[in-house]
Parts: structure tokens; C-alpha cells; sequence
């Protein structure tokens, strides 16, 4: 039930501003600043998803270079900082927090 | 009649690419999700009624995390707002269109679908762009549930995926994304920020955390693009 309401409510958020525009017309205005603000949202966001999954993976802060969760990360951020492919960083960060997990 | 066909075609054609680039988010997405205890119902149900991917990976995150309701739709509004700058930008060239045309075209607006249709229409003109644009949107959604199934059928199949490490492929992918936009520095300011709080504010009640951290985020990028030095300094 909770996660059927869960989507109910984000199909409607979503189908909203989606149509914000095309289907309500230019009656609406987009002010300049929230234009700019909604630049810097994905890094906001997916940043305060990430820094605590890698930093404190089991609740508490761990920096230790043997934490996979923080190398996998870096990994990821490196390779896809380099090459701009999000897949290959992706994979590569999944082979490198495998082997630490699994083999080591 | 047949020139909308071409019309359509090409629509389709063009969204090969981005097709291409979704599915493997899709298989991804469908497995999390119902490794994070999503029901294989809901998690097609997602990939059927919201279609927006980022949104969905997050969704399940805080589902997982035990995330109260509006935390979940709020952070959804935040994370799609970007597409109401899309409706805006589109919105010229389907004004004349009628309202059965836009609605539909509307629930299926995409980052890809945006940017294949923007480009055509900016580079090739609108005609029949609505056939164009239509077909690119069937293409995307149809791409996205089948591959969201085929990332239900693997989870289901392959119980236990989520402990081998898929949990953490979602902050791989989350980490991708995230990384090609820290070449400047407003966004390298916002991402510092919104991970620093996030880490210090974590287990907060209901995922708050999260939206503390986006909006505290979102401001220090703010700031950092007006600060001197930095563009044209606001002639302040």
C-alpha cells in the first residue's frame, strides 16, 4: 500500500510539471533564479545520496582505505570525471568494490 | 498520411541512441528495486506511471530507507523540476497543438526525448513535429519497461542480488552521473556541500537528511556563481 501511494503521489508531482507549460500555457513564469537553482539540484542531490553511502556505509564513519564502499565510489567518480562514460565507470567501480569485498 | 509516417519513423530513429544509452539503467533499476523489497507490481507499476529514471532510482533508495511519503514525492518535485524548464522551452512550438496531442506528450517528457525533439526542431523545423516527438516518446517508454522487466525478472530469478553488491551499484551509478558536472565549480561547491551535510545530518527521521542536504547544496552552488571572480560578478 505505502509504496503504491509512493507512486500514485510521484506520478502526479512528475505529470505536473511536466505539463506545467506545455499544457497550462505561458501563463506560468519561470523566475530566474529558481532557473538557476534547479542547475545545481542533480549534483545536490546525488551527492547527499552518495558521501554517506561511501563514508559510513554501516551507519558510523569509516575512511579507512580497506572501506570498499568509499574506494568503489572514488573509482566511479574518477573514471567518469576522466571519460564521461557513465557505464564504464559503472562497471569498473563494480569490479574494483567486488574484488575488495570478495577477495581480499 | 504518409509524410507523418516518415515523420514518425524518423522520430523513432533518432531516439535509437538514447534507447541504447536507457536500457541498461532500466535492467539496473528494475533489479534495485526489487531487491529493496519493492513488489515486482510496483516496481513495473513505477517504470509505468512516473517514467523518470533518476527520480525512480531515488524513490526506491528512500523506500528502502523507510521514507516517509512526502519526502518521497517532495524530493521526486526537486529532482523533476528540470522538466518543467523542458515544458517551457517546447511549449512554442506546440502551442497550436490540441490538448490531446499535449497531454500525452507531456507525461512522456524525457531528458532524452527533450533532447532528440529540441534538436530536430531546432535544426530541422517543427513540422510535424507532433508525430516526431510522439514517436520518440513511445520508443523511450516502451524501451523502459521492457527493460525495467527484464531487471525484475533477473532480481527475482537471482535472489539475493541486491547482497552481491547491487546496493552498491546504485551509488556507483549515482556517482557517475554526478562526476562530469564537478568540472565547474558552482556544482563542485553545491555537490561538497550537499554531501557534507547529508553526512553530518544522516539518520535523520523520514529521509529529511536528504532534503536539508539538497537545499543547503543548492544554495552554496548559488553562491558560489555569484561570488567575484567568478563570470561576469553581477556588476556588483
Amino acid at each position: 500500500m505505502h509504496e503504491w501511494l509512493a507512486i500514485l503521489g510521484m506520478m502526479a508531482v512528475t505529470v505536473a510539471i511536466r505539463a506545467s507549460f506545455l499544457v497550462f500555457g505561458q501563463r506560468l513564469a519561470f523566475p530566474d533564479w529558481l532557473n538557476r537553482a534547479l542547475h545545481y539540484v542533480p549534483a545536490a542531490v546525488l551527492s547527499a545520496l552518495v558521501v554517506p553511502m561511501a563514508l559510513a556505509p554501516g551507519g558510523t564513519l569509516d575512511i579507512r582505505p580497506g572501506n570498499p564502499w568509499l574506494v568503489g565510489t572514488l573509482v566511479s567518480l574518477a573514471v567518469a570525471f576522466k571519460t564521461g562514460k557513465t557505464l564504464l565507470a559503472i562497471v569498473v567501480s563494480f569490479v574494483v568494490y567486488g574484488a575488495m569485498r570478495w577477495l581480499l | 498520411m504518409s509524410e507523418a509516417r516518415n515523420a514518425f519513423i524518423e522520430g523513432m530513429r533518432d531516439t535509437i541512441p538514447m534507447l541504447v544509452g536507457a536500457a541498461p539503467f532500466g535492467v539496473i533499476f528494475g533489479t534495485l528495486a526489487v531487491g529493496a523489497g519493492l513488489s515486482s507490481a510496483a516496481t513495473l507499476g513505477m517504470s509505468l506511471l512516473v517514467f523518470a529514471g533518476s527520480s525512480q532510482f531515488i524513490a526506491v533508495s528512500l523506500i528502502g530507507a523507510g521514507a516517509a511519503l512526502p519526502v518521497i514525492w517532495l524530493t521526486t518535485f526537486v529532482v523533476n523540476l528540470r522538466h518543467a524548464l523542458y515544458s517551457a522551452t517546447l511549449l512554442p512550438f506546440a502551442r497550436d497543438w490540441s490538448l490531446r496531442w499535449r497531454w500525452p506528450l507531456a507525461f512522456w517528457l524525457t531528458d532524452e526525448t527533450f533532447a532528440v525533439v529540441e534538436h530536430r526542431f531546432r535544426s530541422r523545423g517543427s513540422e510535424l513535429g507532433e508525430c516526431y516527438w510522439l514517436a520518440s516518446s513511445l520508443a523511450m517508454y516502451g524501451n523502459w519497461l521492457f527493460w525495467t522487466l527484464v531487471g525484475v525478472l533477473l532480481g527475482k530469478s537471482i535472489p539475493g542480488l541486491a547482497n552481491l553488491g547491487l546496493d552498491f551499484a546504485m551509488v556507483a551509478t549515482f556517482a557517475a552521473i554526478v562526476a562530469p558536472q564537478l568540472k565547474k565549480r558552482p556544482a563542485l561547491g553545491a555537490a561538497c556541500a550537499a554531501g557534507l551535510t547529508a553526512l553530518l545530518a544522516r539518520g535523520m527521521p523520514y529521509k529529511l537528511d536528504l532534503m536539508l542536504a539538497a537545499v543547503v547544496g543548492v544554495a552554496a552552488g548559488m553562491l558560489l556563481e555569484r561570488a567575484p571572480g567568478r563570470k561576469e560578478a553581477d556588476h556588483a
